[in-house]
């Protein structure tokens, strides 16, 4: 399948410059060189705790914020480069849904008027317009009848139908889901789940879902990228992360995962990263997760060339070099060979660690 | 044994249009000492309120209509205000969701520590100021000698919430109530505050109650498990029975609808259709009749209240002998 976005070594700091009494304030890289390709009709999910970023990179790949340095190319066309006209006519091709959704519907605009809002800006007649909200209300598991009423009188879960119906009016070919089920109970957040997995299979919409749900993630996506602290550290088919995880990170979170099983939780010997995620105004030297990498330490008892960081001994690589995102060592082309689960693209499974686990 | 926290019948209601509308409604519940009791159901489902209102928290309007709410034998629901506040304080700690909301932002953590521990210790400021370092240390802040006199804006979210732990311990409580203490939490932290709280219940023996929406939080921290819905508790059990064999329609479909991260892909998630009731329009007879999937009006399921059934395991469903017949 043809590749619909590509991005590559995308960046955005903010702050720096001054405080108000004359002390540099420190630049936070909340998205620090990142790159990554996203085929039609697929889902690349992206997870990663508070602070890793994920949620400015969903922000920056629609230009809906400018990042400092990189590329995005859509549909072939330069998105960071566009002109606002030109901006303006992909508009309608790439869309997003909010976490929130009693914020991010406007509380004066019925349910009509909020889904054929992108309609009527794009030139689509209101009675058009209007006809068409209807159609999308049925797609979206709501009736007509629901048309004129505002967001107040819906739950959570039909107000987050509603601005999936808004980012679809438009037929676009990515959206963009930030936290899309996150703040809905688990029985809703299924029906939702479905809902996305029905659109996209009749419409052939590529979805870029952000999310710190491991168990939803897996569940939408054909590959998924780990971010921490303004990083992609490990990037593969989904069954592949989840299956073989390389990034002592990705070991350190799938193991975290309570999950509904009391026999295996119980018996579970638990992978724990010591500490918090750090702040991406004070990045750690060399690579990011080392103050707070289990494996560093377990790598460094081994000997070889180590120092002392973060109140403990590690490699010193691990403090000094900063990893890029590599293939396995040697198994390169078994992974390359490997086939995504939409069976049609052949992925690599990168990680960027000094001592990933490929043994 | 006897149970450390017992709650019997207990219905609390806020005044409504026409008559009183129940936010929770003849809830039974115990938790013993070193044992942690998860109480578990979705938002709206009464399981924040149960607890408010059996500690004399509930904000007006809404008050306690009928029940018990025992602590070692002493029902909290029958003392005068003061007495209530003083047991509260020492007897039940209690850890809250937002470890925001539970701080003072203008006061040092090393002031707000020392103020619980004098308002129920004859003891000094300098004893209570060393208390309070360690406590710190029993949850586990490192450093805790110097970060004592932070602010809480100077605490990351999971360190917030070990604060909040250490007030909640102080006074060495017979109960910790714990409401979803670790939601706003990355999984990271989650797994570490979960650690924290499992060490804490086993070194001082207390009681433990975990209200959470988490059925993986569950299966990995507690004893027993109550699951309400539409303020009502509709099955309870320990943990091995529910989760090996759930009978209430509503936790089957609850076990239906999770996206677990080893199920295998490519499978459709089975959600729970609609949304759950408001209070003021729960349905006559089962609350949970119009979304279920066991639904039949031949056993009365739209009529007839259906009560909470069995000895240990046990679950709210006129249709339990059907699903077991066929599970």
């Amino acid at each position: 399948m043809s590749t619909l976005l590509e991005v590559a070594d995308l960046q955005r700091s903010f702050g720096g410059g001054r405080t108000l009494f004359g002390r540099p304030r420190p630049a936070v890289r909340a998205v620090d060189g990142i790159s990554f390709t996203l085929a039609r009709g697929e889902t690349l999910g992206l997870v990663g705790e508070t602070g890793s970023g994920k949620s400015t990179l969903g922000r920056l790949v629609l230009r809906l914020i400018e990042p400092s340095g990189g590329q995005v190319r859509f549909e072939d066309k330069d998105v960071i480069g566009a002109s606002p006209a030109a901006l303006r006519a992909m508009r309608p091709r790439m869309q997003m849904v909010f976490q929130d959704p009693y914020g991010s519907l406007d509380p004066r605009m019925t349910a009509s008027d909020i889904i054929g809002e992108p309609m009527t800006a794009h030139g689509i007649g209101r009675a058009e317009s209007a006809r068409r909200a209807d159609a999308l209300l049925e797609q979206v598991g709501l009736s007509r009848a629901m048309a004129a009423r505002y967001p107040h009188e819906f739950s959570g879960g039909q107000r987050q139908r509603i601005g999936i119906a808004r980012a679809i009016a438009l037929d676009p070919s990515l959206v963009v889901l930030d936290e899309p089920v996150s703040a809905l109970d688990v029985s809703v957040q299924a029906q939702i789940l479905n809902l996305l997995a029905d659109i996209q299979a009749r419409s052939g919409v590529a979805f870029l879902f952000i999310a710190h749900d491991l168990g939803v993630v897996r569940h939408v996506s054909d590959n998924v990228a780990v971010m921490y602290l303004g990083r992609i550290v490990e990037i593969a088919p989904r069954d592949m992360l989840y299956g073989a995880p390389r990034h002592p990170y990705t070991v350190s979170l799938l193991s975290a995962v309570p999950r509904p099983d009391p026999a295996k939780e119980r018996g579970k010997a638990r992978i724990r990263p010591i500490g918090e995620i750090g702040s991406a105004a004070a990045l750690p030297s060399g690579c990011r997760f080392h103050p707070r990498c289990p494996r560093a330490r377990l790598v460094a008892e081994r000997g070889g060339d180590t120092v002392q960081a973060a109140g403990a001994r590690l490699p010193s690589i691990c403090v000094r070099q900063d990893p890029m995102l590599a293939p396995p060592e040697g198994g390169a082309d078994a992974a390359r060979s490997t086939v995504s689960a939409s069976g049609s693209r052949a992925t690599v499974h990168l990680a960027a660690c000094h001592f990933p686990h490929d043994d | 044994m006897s149970a450390a926290f017992e709650l019997r019948g207990l219905t609390a209601a806020v005044p409504g249009e026409k008559r009183a509308i129940r936010l929770v409604e003849d809830v039974s519940l115990s938790v013993h000492a070193g044992e942690t009791l998860a109480v578990v159901g979705e938002s709206g489902s009464g399981k924040t309120v149960t607890f408010t209102s059996s500690l004399g928290l509930l904000p007006k309007p809404g008050r306690v209509i009928a029940g018990e709410a025992l602590l070692e034998g002493v029902d909290l629901l029958k003392l005068r205000p003061e007495e209530l506040r003083r047991t509260r304080g020492a007897r039940i700690g209690m850890v809250f969701q937002d470890p925001l909301t539970g701080l003072n932002p203008v006061f040092r953590v090393s002031e707000q520590i020392t103020e619980v521990l004098r308002a129920h210790l004859p003891i000094s400021r300098s004893a209570a100021r060393d208390r309070a370092v360690e406590l710190l240390t029993r949850v586990q802040i490192p450093e805790a000698a110097r970060r004592v006199d932070d602010y809480p804006h100077q605490f990351s979210g999971g360190m917030r919430q070990r604060v909040l732990t250490a007030m909640a311990i102080a006074l060495g409580p017979r109960v910790l109530i714990a409401d979803e203490p670790t939601t706003a939490l990355d999984v990271t932290v989650q797994a570490q505050m979960l650690d924290l709280l499992g060490d804490l219940r086993d070194a001082d023996g207390m009681a433990m109650v975990l209200i959470t929406h988490d059925l993986g939080v569950v299966a990995r921290q507690a004893d027993r498990v109550a699951v309400m819905y539409a303020g009502r508790i509709v099955e309870t059990g320990t943990v091995a029975e529910v989760f090996a064999a759930p009978r209430h329609p509503y936790t089957i479909s609850l076990f239906r609808s999770i996206p677990d991260i080893e199920a295998p892909t490519g499978t459709r998630l089975t959600p729970i259709a609609g949304s759950p009731p408001d209070p003021a329009r729960r349905p006559e007879g089962c609350a949970f009749a119009p979304r279920c999937f066991a639904v039949s009006d031949a056993a009365g399921c739209r009529s007839v209240r259906p009560l909470l059934a069995g000895v240990g395991h046990a679950a709210s469903c006129h249709r339990q002998s059907m699903l077991e017949t066929t599970a």
